[in-house]
């Protein structure tokens, strides 16, 4: 086995891992910490292709740029769909498999509108650092890779400090442990779930201009994301910003190597056995509670 | 009293019989029109819809006027046997064509064989392999043994490199036309005698196709051959980019590398890859009409938002509609019988050339192109309307230049 | 109603119905849309079992849809054999991974089992698409007869009977399993496992006879599919389109009874044939949409919900 390919094989599992951290990490807060099966979680990263793949084509500017500019517009988004998420399905009654359906309805509604407003051809971005790579000795680091690698641990590291030293924040994991406790102490765990959510769908924003950095997308492409936006949360551990950084290494890297050394047709089998074993033996997850 | 109802008679007949030359002659069809290949889809209903206007300002087909009746089948082939159940019970259109893609196209093939209806098909790899079906046929231009002679021309290209070459790799995505092209190449390998190195297929979800390149690399082939779809495409191609791949010949059957998005978006980056396509702007490639299509078509497919290059199928949709309209106006009736006849028997004059049909429905003669990038320094579009970008490598007598080697020197 | 009443009736109507539409509808084309709708009907009533009864949310049912259809595709590879032994060989195989699906996921509960059947899914596909004796990612034909056996007009009429009979059979087997001691134990279940168990129902048990009849159902329906198209391949008998149409359907009808499913695939899965040919497919797929929005929104316990107290 060669170390060359060995390494680059680990790099570019690490980079792959960072790209699908992003796509996740929505995940881990909708569903991990409040319950909600947003199953339309890949819709929202593709309208942030879309929008950054709009702003590039008309003024030429870079993705990640218009991911920051619009995530107010994403976070607002979310919060409304949250409260009418709320409003139809949470008040009446714990059901979660009605509020899948209503987020499916979301997702194909979303995907028409794609359609409708953009047509069915691929749609990709223009930026300076797409075509460059960086060599340190035998491992590349190409940039198209790499810039979303960066992007995406600022954003998920960001999230868990976020999370863990603010007062917001850990209103937001005490949400997720237990709504009546919150409650009690005087804070509104609707308005909380509220914020969480549109922090949610934010994230979805950017890791929707970090995809449409990596690959072409068109509209249906949102279904593809569905399985691997739910695994990464699940492998690694609910309600953990940590816990999805992991189960994003491990399914990035068992993908990277697989595809490397054995063969790419069975690296979602490898990915996919990874999680059932892994559901099988620690249901809670690696890092869960 | 008995003249003025007489008259009257006689007025009513007439009049009956101008309405029913006036009665529309109906084409019906499923076209995938959403989901990942729609919009190849929507490009060839635009080139179809051009022609039947054409027909139409003409006069029509047989005195009649051509309307298309046609559904979305979704690229979900569980859509198309009941969708072709329906234009001809219920719509009860005259004449079938077909959706594109094999995936469409095969569901489609056993409702047409139980009406007996002739079947012009658009861009199958050989779906009619298992059916063998006598009234069908296929525009896709790859020869009576498809696989084979949609992957020949890259083969023999490689074996004009002196040195010769040794050792191919082969990839290709997880789906249909991939495996089916990867086939065909398999047998062109061996009868070139060349030794592979690597041969493996890739999930069409994958995301990063470095490893794979990394993982060819590794096997220094002299030969590397793909068979994607655009988004793999273009993935592969920045990925043996930014792998800095050497090998003196990569590239291979590719779709998505035709269009004006994937062209403009890798730009310099196709440079020096040797590539299948079906037409190309140089001057040694003399469709007749082919030009003025094109001139039509583009701004036509950029005002509602579809490849505006229009070099994939676009120009074959059309050609396909000039057979089956050819056809039909000489028989001088809806008879499919003796319109497939019509076809198998005679040689059409099309805007991608002139077209003979094998027994089995291929082309009589195979003429894939396999051209070379070259000279493409922006993202533009422009550059690749003119001549000198796509070399013309195969087949020999639309040749406009030689193959620079090795790959990753030989760049610009 | 006896059960065996009950199965007699509804064969009773599968074949009336059948056999009044063959000879009395021409056109082929209702026979091919009505094969679809009866398909999400069975798939529907199967998903149902596990998902309606005994509250265990199945993702995956594309992957024993396909495995029906590809049991379907290794026998007749093999051998050629008749349908009613394809159908079979299809339901026991999926049936079989049904029963190993169960055991795989013992520990698992709500969402997680989802996800789980998401991760089976993507493994089977992934399978199937390495497997080259059934083709593969190139896809399978299968040998079509050139007259329709027992003197049916066409293939298509023979396989509308046909999953007419596996409809009412379907149907019949949700309804015993309803309202037998086996449905109270699975309601039991849906309601409260933890409670259940401490109750003595014996959830272990009950659970894999629940996955594996509902594998087995989606598998009976998979194993015509193949002789519907002709052609077959992975990525498009793996589709959503499977998992979110089973799913929808016992929704919109009704989760805790047998009719429920049917209401369901006989509603959505008619408007989606109906606005297919008459609506341009992009507002076909937006009311798809919209509809489940609305109506998942509107009637939270389906159709059946609003006819009975509960």
């Amino acid at each position: 086995m060669s170390g060359s390919l060995f390494a680059n094989a680990l790099v570019s599992g690490l980079l792959l891992a960072g790209f699908y951290a992003a796509v996740s990490v929505g995940i881990a807060i909708a569903f991990g910490m409040l319950d909600v099966v947003n199953i339309a979680h890949p819709a929202f990263i593709l309208l942030g292709s879309y929008a950054a793949s709009v702003a590039n084509s008309a003024f030429g500017i870079d993705p990640i740029l218009t991911a920051a500019a619009l995530s107010p517009a994403f976070f607002a988004l979310g919060a409304v769909l949250y409260r009418l998420y709320h409003a139809s399905f949470e008040r009446r009654g714990r059901e979660p498999l009605r509020g899948l359906a209503f987020f499916f309805g979301i997702l194909f509604v979303t995907e028409v509108a794609l359609i409708l407003a953009f047509g069915v051809d691929y749609r990709s971005v223009n930026t300076g650092y797409i075509g460059t790579t960086w060599r340190f000795g035998a491992v590349d680091l190409p940039l198209r890779l790499f810039v979303p690698f960066v992007v995406s641990l600022a954003m998920t590291v960001g999230l868990q400090i976020f999370l863990s030293r603010t007062f917001f924040g850990r209103t937001v994991l005490a949400v997720g442990q237990d709504q009546v406790a919150l409650h009690l102490m005087g804070v509104d765990p609707v308005r909380v779930k509220q914020l969480a959510f549109g922090i949610s769908i934010a994230t979805a924003g950017v890791a929707g201009a970090l995809l449409v950095i990596i690959q072409p997308v068109q509209p249906s492409l949102g279904r593809e994301y569905i399985g691997l936006v739910f695994a990464i949360p699940v492998l690694g551990g609910m309600g953990s910003i940590a816990g999805t950084l992991v189960g994003a290494a491990v399914l990035g890297i068992a993908t990277s190597f697989t595809a490397t050394f054995f063969g790419p047709s069975w690296a979602p089998a490898v990915s996919f056995g990874v999680l059932l074993l892994a559901l099988a033996f620690r249901p809670s997850g690696l890092f869960g509670r | 009293m008995e003249r003025s109802h007489a008259r009257i008679a006689a007025l009513v007949l007439a009049a009956s019989f101008s309405a029913a030359a006036q009665e529309p002659l109906k084409i019906g069809f499923s076209m995938s029109l959403t989901g990942p290949l729609g919009g190849n889809g929507r490009a060839a209903l635009l080139a179809m819809q051009m022609w039947a206007e054409d027909v139409n300002t003409k006069g029509g087909l047989l005195g009649r006027p051509v309307k298309f009746v046609y559904y979305d089948d979704q690229t979900n082939p569980a859509n198309v046997p009941g969708l072709y159940n329906k234009l001809l019970d219920v719509d009860k259109v005259d004449l079938i064509v077909s959706s594109y893609g094999t995936n469409v196209i095969a569901p489609a093939i056993p409702v047409a064989m139980q009406r007996k209806m002739a079947f012009m098909t658009l861009f199958g790899t050989n779906p009619n392999g298992r059916f063998k079906y006598d009234r069908y046929f296929q525009i896709m231009p790859n020869g009576p043994d498809p696989a084979v002679g949609l992957t020949k021309g890259f083969f023999e290209v490689a074996m004009t490199m002196d040195p010769k070459p040794s050792t191919v790799a082969l990839v290709g995505a997880d789906a249909e036309y991939p495996h089916a092209a990867l086939e065909g190449a398999r047998t062109n390998v061996k009868a070139a005698g060349l030794k592979v190195v690597y041969d493996k297929t890739y999930p069409t979800t994958t995301t990063d196709f470095t490893p794979i390149v990394r993982a060819i690399q590794a096997t220094n082939p002299d030969v590397v051959f793909v068979a994607s779809y655009p988004p793999d495409s273009a993935g592969m191609i920045r990925a043996a980019n930014e792998v800095a791949l050497k090998t003196r010949q990569f590239g291979g059957a590719m779709i998505g590398v035709q269009y004006a998005n994937l062209k403009t978006q890798l730009g310099p980056l196709l440079n020096g890859v040797v590539a299948w396509e079906v037409y190309a702007p140089e001057p040694t490639i003399k469709f007749p009409g082919v030009e003025q299509f094109l001139a039509r078509y583009q701004p036509l497919a950029a005002a509602q938002q579809l490849d505006s290059l229009g070099f994939f199928l676009p120009p074959y949709a059309y050609a396909m509609m000039q057979i089956v309209g050819e056809a039909v106006q000489r028989v001088g009736k809806i008879d499919q019988a003796k319109i497939a006849e019509d076809i198998h028997s005679h040689e059409f004059s099309t805007v991608v050339g002139n077209v003979r049909f094998a027994k089995n429905g291929e082309w009589a003669e195979g003429r894939p192109l396999y051209v070379q990038y070259r000279g493409i320094t922006g993202n533009g579009l422009e550059e690749w309307k003119k001549p000198g970008h796509e070399i013309v490598l195969w087949p020999k007598q639309w040749k406009s230049g030689d193959l620079r080697q090795p790959f990753d020197q030989n760049r610009k | 109603m006896r059960t065996l009443t009950f199965t007699g009736i509804a064969v009773g109507i599968a074949l009336l119905v059948a056999t009044a539409t063959s000879v009395l509808v021409e056109n082929e084309y209702f026979f091919s849309a009505s094969y679809t709708v009866l398909q999400f009907v069975v798939l529907a009533t199967a998903w149902n079992i596990l998902g309606g009864f005994t509250g265990y949310v199945n993702f995956g049912s594309a992957a024993f849809f396909a495995l029906g259809a590809y049991s379907g595709i290794a026998l007749d590879k093999l051998t050629s054999a008749p349908l009613p032994l394809v159908i079979l060989a299809g339901a026991a195989v999926a049936g079989l991974v049904g029963l190993g699906m169960g055991y795989l996921t013992l520990r698992l509960r709500g969402v997680f089992f989802a996800i789980a059947t998401i991760a089976l899914a993507e493994v089977l596909f992934t399978l199937v698409v390495n497997w080259d004796y059934v083709g593969g990612a190139r896809g399978a034909y299968v040998a079509l007869a050139q007259t329709p056996p027992l003197g049916f007009r066409s293939m298509g009429r023979l396989l509308f009977t046909v999953m007419a009979l596996m409809a009412a059979g379907a149907v019949s087997i949700a309804r015993f399993v309803q309202v037998s001691t086996l449905g109270r134990g699975l309601a039991a279940i849906r309601d409260d496992e933890m409670a259940a168990e401490c109750s003595g129902v014996p959830t272990l048990r009950l659970k894999l006879i629940s996955t594996t009849l509902s594998g087995a159902l989606m598998g009976m329906a998979g194993a015509t599919f193949p002789w519907f198209l002709s052609y077959v391949e992975p990525h498009g008998v793996f589709s959503l389109s499977y998992a979110v149409n089973s799913i929808a359907m016992p929704l919109i009808g009704g989760m805790y009874d047998w009719a429920g499913p049917v209401i369901g695939a006989l509603l959505l899965g008619g408007l989606q044939q109906i606005l297919q040919v008459n609506v341009p497919a992009d507002w076909n797929l937006f009311l798809v949409g919209a509809l489940l929005v609305v109506f998942v929104t509107v009637a939270p316990h389906g159709i059946m919900g609003w006819t009975r107290r509960r």
